[in-house]
């Protein structure tokens, strides 16, 4: 595999195949940590950081342990376990040798393990990624995985910057709130529609 | 709280998705067409009940500090049953789902009122509180689903994903009905907003929806509040009245 498909695949899931305005995936801390920008950002730092590590480990363990054994349709249980863990140890980890990090990741870690992103990604990498080049698909699926986080991170922190400014703006009574930042995430969702078929 | 208000409340004073915004992702990715909505919303009351049962069966052995992934084993198990049977009975359902039936391991409803509801209340009432909630999720998907497949095509199919009681798909109901009693030319795919099927439009169906539910919410609280300050006006009205009253009196004695 050369490195266009690699870039490929990056854009393909950053921009083109968004993962909260095309898949919906993720739309719970989209809505619940999007009201400030800082937090956003954090938000998607942590997103990011779990998701390359938890699809790189739940591809491994698929085409190593699942598929070899025929055991492919635990593969739910087995991810959502892997992912579970895989946030406590990074907690542990980050809180051992990375204080500044600990401190500005911490308090989103326990909210990933709930986040269908991590999930969905993995299980997209599986029947996107595996049907098609098996074992040997394992870097096309991490790049995957960090374009997705990056597109994440993206709309996160431009939604936050939005709903910012709708907080001081005079929103009629029963739009205020979710209704209008709903309707702006649409807003953003015709704009990103704009990118489809480039590739 | 009674059976059957602990069985009601998922409807209206607690829905999960109008209410608590539990549930998104599905809420906006499978309502593209009502069948589809209905299909995801008969699988999450499956599993809700069933896991709200075992985790309620388990509630004294299970360990306080592992709780929640014991929880989400339980509940993967259950996801990962329905995907099966809905592969083997209603498949184009499974491909039209695809991956948001693995997904509904992470949504927040079933964690939630496992962690909230059945790990402190007896089986019985957990059983009925899953179906109660699966029933009122199943409501909001249905509504949202409903909109959109009827703003997006004029009409409602049923019998393309759910193959239950018809072979062929049926139109339920359709605009061309209506309007090929006046003139047959006019069809009402050509004018429908075919943007509803697409991602934008499911941000802004939900986000109208949402509005319309706040704004009657909205405006019941404002004639609440009207009605308290009216109140009080009148009680100070008579406060007054009885002041004078013993002010005068007051004065004629003097």
């Amino acid at each position: 595999m050369t490195w266009t498909v690699f870039a490929v695949a990056i854009f393909n899931a950053m921009l083109i195949n968004n993962v909260i305005l095309k898949q919906f995936l993720g739309i719970c801390p989209f809505l619940g940590v999007s009201k400030k920008s800082s937090s956003a950002v954090g938000m998607g730092a942590a997103v990011t950081f779990v998701m390359v590590i938890a699809s790189f480990v739940t591809y491994a363990i698929y085409s190593y342990v699942l598929v070899p054994y025929g055991i492919e349709y635990i593969s739910t249980i087995a991810f959502i376990l892997v992912i579970a863990s895989l946030v406590q140890l990074v907690e542990m980890i980050l809180k051992k040798f990375s204080k500044p990090l600990y401190k500005s990741l911490g308090i989103y870690l326990p909210l990933i393990t709930t986040n269908c992103a991590i999930l969905g990604v993995a299980e997209g990498n599986i029947s996107n990624i595996y049907t098609n080049y098996g074992s040997s698909g394992m870097w096309l699926a991490v790049f995957t995985a960090l374009g997705t986080a990056l597109g994440f991170t993206l709309i996160i922190f431009a939604f936050s910057s939005v709903r910012e400014k709708l907080e001081s703006s005079n929103v009629p009574d029963a739009w205020k709130g979710v209704p209008i930042s709903l309707v702006v995430a649409g807003i953003m969702s015709i704009a990103f529609l704009g990118l489809q078929g480039i590739l | 709280m009674s059976k059957k208000e602990n069985f009601l409340k998922g409807f209206f004073k607690e829905n999960p998705i109008f209410v608590f915004l539990l549930g998104m992702c599905p809420a906006l990715a499978v309502t593209a067409v009502f069948e589809t909505a209905l299909g995801m919303g008969l699988l999450v009351i499956f599993v809700l009940t069933m896991s709200n049962i075992v985790v309620s069966m388990l509630r004294n052995v299970i360990p306080n500090d592992v709780r929640t992934p014991a929880y989400i084993v339980i509940i993967a198990t259950f996801v990962t049953i329905v995907g099966m049977v809905s592969k083997a009975f209603t498949y184009d359902l499974y491909l039209a789902l695809g991956v948001f039936i693995p997904l509904i391991v992470v949504n927040c409803l079933i964690l939630g009122r496992a962690e909230s509801f059945a790990s402190k209340n007896k089986v019985l009432d957990s059983a009925i509180d899953g179906f109660g909630m699966g029933l009122g999720f199943t409501f909001a998907l249905v509504v949202i689903g409903v909109f959109r497949e009827f703003l997006s095509t004029g009409g409602i199919i049923w019998g393309e994903f759910l193959p239950f009681f018809v072979d062929q798909p049926v139109t339920l109901f359709s605009l061309d009905m209506i309007i090929n009693l006046f003139n047959s030319d006019f069809v009402i795919a050509d004018y429908a907003l075919n943007m509803f099927s697409l991602a934008p439009g499911a941000f802004i169906a939900l986000g109208i929806i949402l509005a319309l539910i706040q704004g009657k919410s909205a405006r019941r609280i404002k004639k609440e509040i009207e009605i308290q300050k009216q109140r009080i006006v009148e009680l100070k009205k008579v406060a007054l009245a009885k002041k004078a009253a013993a002010a005068k009196l007051v004065k004629e004695a003097a």
